[in-house]
């Protein structure tokens, strides 16, 4: 009998588990667009009333539109997040709710800035002033700049718990909230979250105009809709990898065995391998992976022969499953790299002729970087997720024991995930909608009620 | 009066706040969801849209900042509800993705069928996710949930007497100030007969929720006997009467078609309403022995609290403030009518030279 309650336990830690990646995977997509768009819209109202451009103005405008529908989507789905913190994970928000609850505090600030102001661009094309129309995008960037610092601030803490301490009782004391905000993880994981956001939202808006150019729509609307986000995107590529490579090397001692599984390595050694693919048995032997001697310490230390540390620096019961995160962490490199290669593609084009590239290769990768850039985002929160397991506060609070007793969790997992499968498919139809009715010249939502232009 | 106290006091005007501003949101959907066919019902959905498109998503931040608040200042209470309510809450969130993500895309929808899914959805979460939150609301209030990890019962915690007067008073509520609001919204912008339309549903409403309420307090009485003491004492008293005035003045000012005031009564029965409730249940958070100061976070965090909700009067509460004032002299909502030196008019300015 007491099997079977270890057993429904598992389920529900796992179906809580599954819920929350869902949750957080479906909202972070929204929130990167949340944090990205209003930058690319903000380049083109920017443009359009500095050099008198029609064609950049029209896109801020019906930027501004798919904005507001992102946003929605983004603004309840991360609602919902704020529930299922306490409602899955007790044994987190219980003990420690004090001391990461000011971030989430201020994140609240920078969302009511970002909603009210998306509302004022949003309803102020035609009513307010244009100079203080153009100045409400202002607030809409700085609150994305903001609201994800303070969210990867609270993330960082799990990684890097500061700002409390532990009395022989077990209980926390000495909370200082300002200490936990700023926790020594914070500063590199928020640079690469922001980096993140700004490529998919770029790489995604460009790889709309990129599959209109393919398809032989090659106005100015759609250079410049290509141009603006692209640029940004392109020029956040190569400082992401950058950042990245940072991020990695500051594991080997703050989060050592999320590197080894990072990098697939199952013992601390010299000298250590890039790992390209495989897998890792349950006897710990790596199979099916092409090695390049010396890489991996190359990477983590500066030195071929440097010590970089493998899964056994932790007991068994202490390290995270190794082969998702691999898989994960691979992919998303693989796919910066990529991004990066097409963003040069790009630069040398342009350097040399001062013009987007005829190839159309280059538009067929282009026309698919959004997907792969959100598929890397994804990827990266994977890695960092569950390269933090078996622990949701480092070292501290098992996953395991934070997890709710209530019942049900499979129930709901399963609904949220056939709900934001519908909204997913849901929110592309009505951005594709929205597009083909820019494209046939009508800029305006349908009316309410029986109207010729809708009960087709 | 402790600084965890203070906070409480924060939280509450959070609560009061999305109870009213939020509730004119979902009571929108409540009368959006009963506004008749698509011929019939298209004027007064288009006018409900119009009312609540800019400021639906930013009223969402009440209830995350409420959310917020509780777990920080109250943590080890705030799971325990969260935790014991999973089922309620559950189906409070799947309604508020449903109900945000719908109204967002029914105005894009290429059909009419399409228009009648998404907006019957968006009717339909509108009203069930403040019942919900009444549930979690009335089995808080009648002691059901016990401090720790899902340790209340999964269903009567939230299926019990209260828990259903909860409910009920959070829709019938929404309804009425959402018909209230619109009435004199309708009747600013010289839509005289949508202002009738509204000013009947609020009389009547507002009478049914006020029968509702009343016979409200024998449920509490012989269901949550605690709330019940203290809603009866020098402290709840007060606010009791407090709303009773506000109701009965918002309905005789309906009654008389002075819009403004209404309003004003309206919101003060709700708001009273609900700081009765907090008056009853104080000073415990949950169960009448987990008191606010033995399980509030310790005084730094608070005073950082503080901080942030400084910080958010500063700078959020003047942003909102000029949303509000913007809609409500209409500048945000009426698309057709052109400011001469607004954006849209130098965009067509720049195509008008194009073309030459």
């Amino acid at each position: 009998m007491f099997e079977w309650v270890g057993v429904i336990a598992d389920a529900n830690l796992t179906a809580a588990r599954y819920q929350m990646a869902i949750s957080l995977g479906f909202h972070i997509i929204f929130a990167a667009m949340g944090i990205g768009f209003p930058v690319i819209t903000l380049i083109a109202h920017r443009r359009g009333i500095r050099h008198r451009d029609p064609a950049a103005l029209q896109l801020a405008k019906r930027w501004a539109k798919a904005m507001a529908v992102l946003f929605a989507v983004g603004a309840v789905s991360g609602t919902i997040l704020s529930f299922e913190m306490g409602m899955l994970w007790p044994g987190l928000m219980g003990p420690y709710g004090d001391v990461i609850g000011l971030p989430f505090a201020l994140e609240g600030v920078s969302f009511f800035m970002e909603a009210i102001f998306i509302a004022i661009y949003l309803y102020g094309w035609n009513r307010l002033p244009a100079r203080l129309h153009f100045l409400t995008l202002l607030p809409i960037v700085g609150a994305g700049i903001a609201g994800s610092f303070f969210i990867l601030s609270a993330n960082a803490w799990m990684n890097s718990p500061a700002g409390f301490s532990i009395a022989p009782d077990g209980s926390i004391t000495d909370v200082n909230p300002l200490a936990a905000m700023f926790n020594p993880a914070v500063g590199v994981q928020y640079v690469h979250m922001l980096l993140a956001a700004y490529m998919v939202a770029g790489f995604t808006v460009a790889g709309v105009y990129a599959v209109g150019w393919l398809r032989g729509r090659r106005d100015r609307i759609h250079r410049l809709g290509f141009l603006i986000p692209f640029t940004l995107a392109g020029i956040a590529a190569p400082v992401q990898i950058l950042v990245g490579d940072v991020a990695t090397r500051r594991l080997i001692d703050a989060q050592p065995a999320k590197f080894a599984a990072m990098e697939l390595l199952p013992e601390t050694r010299t000298r250590a391998p890039l790992t390209l693919g495989g897998v890792i048995t349950d006897d710990g032997d790596v199979v099916g992976a092409i090695e390049i001697p010396g890489v991996a310490s190359w990477l983590g230390t500066r030195d071929i022969n440097g010590e970089v540390p493998g899964l056994d620096s932790v007991v068994p019961e202490n390290r995270p499953p190794a082969n998702v995160v691999h898989m994960s962490f691979q992919l998303m490199v693989a796919i910066g790299t990529a991004l990066l290669a097409l963003a040069l593609w790009f630069a040398v084009v342009w350097w040399r002729r001062r013009d987007l590239p005829l190839s159309t290769w280059f538009w067929r990768f282009a026309a698919v970087a959004g997907i792969a850039a959100i598929v890397a985002m994804e990827s990266g929160w994977v890695t960092t997720e569950v390269g933090r397991q078996p622990w949701i506060v480092y070292g501290l609070v098992r996953t395991s024991d934070a997890v709710t007793r209530a019942d049900g969790i499979v129930v709901s997992a399963t609904a949220i995930s056939l709900t934001y499968l519908a909204l997913s498919i849901i929110t592309v139809a009505v951005l594709r909608r929205m597009a083909k009715r820019f494209a046939a010249g009508d800029d305006t939502p349908a009316p309410y009620g029986p109207d010729p232009a809708v009960s087709r | 009066m402790s600084l965890a106290d203070v906070i409480l006091v924060i939280i509450w005007l959070g609560v009061t706040a999305y109870g009213i501003f939020g509730g004119a949101d979902f009571g929108a959907g409540f009368w959006d969801l009963f506004a008749g066919n698509a011929t019939k019902g298209g004027p007064v959905r288009t006018f409900l849209e119009k009312t609540i498109g800019p400021v639906w998503e930013a009223n969402h931040v009440w209830l995350i900042f409420v959310l917020v608040y509780l777990w920080t200042a109250f943590p080890e209470p705030f799971v325990s509800i969260a935790t014991t309510m999973f089922i309620p809450l559950t189906l409070a969130a799947f309604g508020i993705i449903l109900r945000g993500s719908s109204f967002a895309f029914r105005k894009w929808a290429a059909t009419l069928n399409r228009q009648r899914a998404l907006g019957a959805t968006f009717a339909l979460s509108s009203i069930l996710t403040p019942f919900f939150l009444g549930t979690v609301a009335g089995g808080v209030a009648s002691d059901r949930v016990p401090l720790g990890n899902a340790a209340g019962d999964p269903v009567t915690s939230w299926l019990n007497p209260t828990s259903i007067l909860g409910g009920v008073l959070a829709v019938g509520a929404t309804a009425f100030i959402a018909a209230t609001f619109a009435s004199r919204e309708a009747a600013t912008a010289g839509e005289s007969g949508l202002a009738e339309y509204f000013r009947t549903r609020a009389v009547a409403t507002g009478f049914v929720v006020g029968v509702v309420a009343i016979g409200g307090i024998g449920v509490l009485a012989a269901d949550a006997p605690e709330l019940f003491d203290g809603l009866i004492s020098a402290r709840g008293i007060p606010l009791l009467v407090a709303s009773a005035a506000g109701g009965v003045s918002a309905l005789w000012l309906l009654f008389h078609r002075r819009f403004a005031p209404a309003r004003l009564a309206a919101v003060l029965a709700t708001a009273a309403v609900l700081w009765g409730w907090g008056a009853g249940q104080y000073p415990y958070l949950i169960e009448p022995d987990i008191g606010v100061d033995d399980y509030a976070a310790s005084n730094p965090v608070l005073a950082a609290l503080l901080g942030a909700f400084l910080l958010a009067g500063l700078l959020a509460v003047p942003s909102l403030v000029y949303l509000f004032s913007l809609t409500e002299r209409g500048v945000l909502g009426d698309a057709k009518s052109k400011y001469e030196g607004s954006t849209e008019s130098l965009l067509a300015a720049m195509l008008d030279d194009e073309n030459r």
